[in-house]
């Protein structure tokens, strides 16, 4: 399974649509896009509500953005999240330190 | 003369009496040629050069055009004797490596080992098996004076060598506590200090760690960001989550680790695990954790070492099974 992703902005904010898996094979493009934006744009939103799965490579990259995120005084946030993809951030202690609004259940196509 | 002047001189004859005969003896002679050649690390377009100039004296007056296609045929396999060889030095080098890794992840074993406490109150079991060669999951197990026993279960974030290195250092750093530090929110406290202070960004490690108490059954933990753990209680048959609150090691440094404690009766099965349980692929799907903790419960009758190995033993065997992550699988039985 691939993960695609789409970025766009909206009102200054960048925001990453992403759809599929997030696995140690679709990670490191997950990475490069994420980070570079996260450098360069003061608002950015990721969207998960198409992402069915994720493992704890994932996690890493996430804790990567937050990290250069409070750097840099950026905003970063997570939105629509499945509920099992919920579930990681929620044992990992992540729900805490990383702004994430609204999670979802099914609405996958 | 020099030898590939002498073999030069061979192919000529054998190519010769072959024209001539047609003997498939010749055919045999031609093959040991060959794996002369390689030895003798010839390239393929020196072969064909060698056919080249003997074909010139066998068969004096080839056309212009069949000339001009061997000048082809040479270019041609130059390009091709520089890519095999290329391909042959990597071939090599990921032998190496692998013989390395394969060296590296013994290494990884001794060095991690830790030896499954005995006792006449508890009885530990455990199953650890990597996905790949190095296991980023990581257990160990201390015994204080008084005969308490504390248990760490780990996952490091990140898989292969780097996740393996982070572990040992991990390891180290929790045989530096001395037996009477080891409560569990005073061990993630300064493990969430050291972690933060030693791996490099992206890798990230989650722990449980686990104090029972031998004296009057009561089992102290503490958790960063650790799967849930469980236990089963013997008289009514029933999973309860023992789960605390607590950020994975090395995020922030600013935060404490949450404690506390379940009161162990006659017969309860205390069950730690790493995520690779649960992130079992049968069949394209995933095991759900229920189904997890219903094996578990299939047999729980057994004796510890034999739990772990009756439920990782009824995975490997269901259809197309797919370790995606280093599974550990823990329990820990009260006796009396």
């Amino acid at each position: 399974m691939n993960l695609h992703i789409d970025d766009h902005l909206e009102q200054d904010v960048g925001v990453l649509k992403l759809s599929g898996e997030i696995d140690a094979y679709t990670a490191p493009q997950l990475k490069e896009k994420l980070l570079s934006l996260v450098e360069e744009k003061q608002k950015v939103e990721v969207d998960l509500l198409k992402v069915s799965y994720m493992d704890s490579t994932g996690l890493g990259v996430f804790i990567s953005a937050l990290k250069l995120s409070k750097e840099k005084g950026h905003e970063f946030k997570l939105v629509n999240l499945q509920e099992n993809v919920y579930r990681l951030f929620n044992i990992t202690g992540l729900n805490e330190v990383i702004n994430i609004e609204n999670t979802v259940e099914g609405e996958i196509t | 003369m020099s030898s590939i002047e002498s073999d030069m001189q061979n192919y000529k004859e054998l190519l010769s009496q072959y024209l001539q005969t047609r003997d498939e003896a010749i055919l045999y002679q031609a093959e040991q040629f060959s794996k002369q050649s390689i030895q003798q690390n010839i390239s393929p377009d020196e072969i064909v050069n060698v056919h080249y100039e003997a074909l010139e004296e066998v068969m004096p007056n080839m056309g212009e055009r069949v000339r001009d296609s061997f000048q082809f045929l040479i270019e041609t396999m130059i390009a091709y004797g520089l890519a095999y060889q290329e391909h042959q030095v990597l071939r090599e080098k990921q032998i190496e490596l692998r013989s390395e890794i394969g060296v590296a992840a013994n290494m990884q074993e001794t060095l991690l080992k830790t030896t499954v406490p005995s006792d006449e109150k508890v009885d530990i079991g455990v199953k650890s098996v990597p996905a790949k060669e190095m296991n980023g999951d990581y257990h160990h197990f201390i015994k204080d004076e008084d005969g308490n026993i504390g248990i760490a279960i780990a996952d490091v974030i990140g898989k292969g060598v780097p996740a393996a290195f982070c572990m040992s250092m991990i390891k180290f750093a929790m045989e530096s506590f001395s037996e009477n530090e080891i409560n569990p929110q005073r061990v993630l406290d300064s493990l969430n200090r050291v972690v933060g202070r030693n791996v490099e960004e992206g890798m990230f490690v989650t722990m449980f760690y686990g104090f029972y108490d031998t004296t009057d059954h009561q089992f102290y933990y503490s958790s960063a960001g650790h799967e849930p753990c469980y236990i089963l209680r013997y008289d009514t048959g029933e999973f309860e989550e023992i789960d605390a609150k607590g950020l994975l090691l090395g995020v922030s440094g600013e935060v404490s680790y949450e404690e506390r404690q379940v009161d162990v009766r006659s017969g309860d099965l205390i069950i730690l695990l790493t995520d690779g349980v649960t992130e079992c692929r049968v069949d394209g799907r995933f095991i759900e954790q229920e189904e997890v903790l219903d094996i578990i419960n299939q047999f729980a009758h057994l004796d510890a070492q034999g739990i772990v190995e009756g439920v990782f033993k009824y995975f490997e065997r269901l259809q197309d099974f797919q370790l995606r992550d280093d599974f550990t699988l823990l329990v820990i039985k009260r006796k009396d």
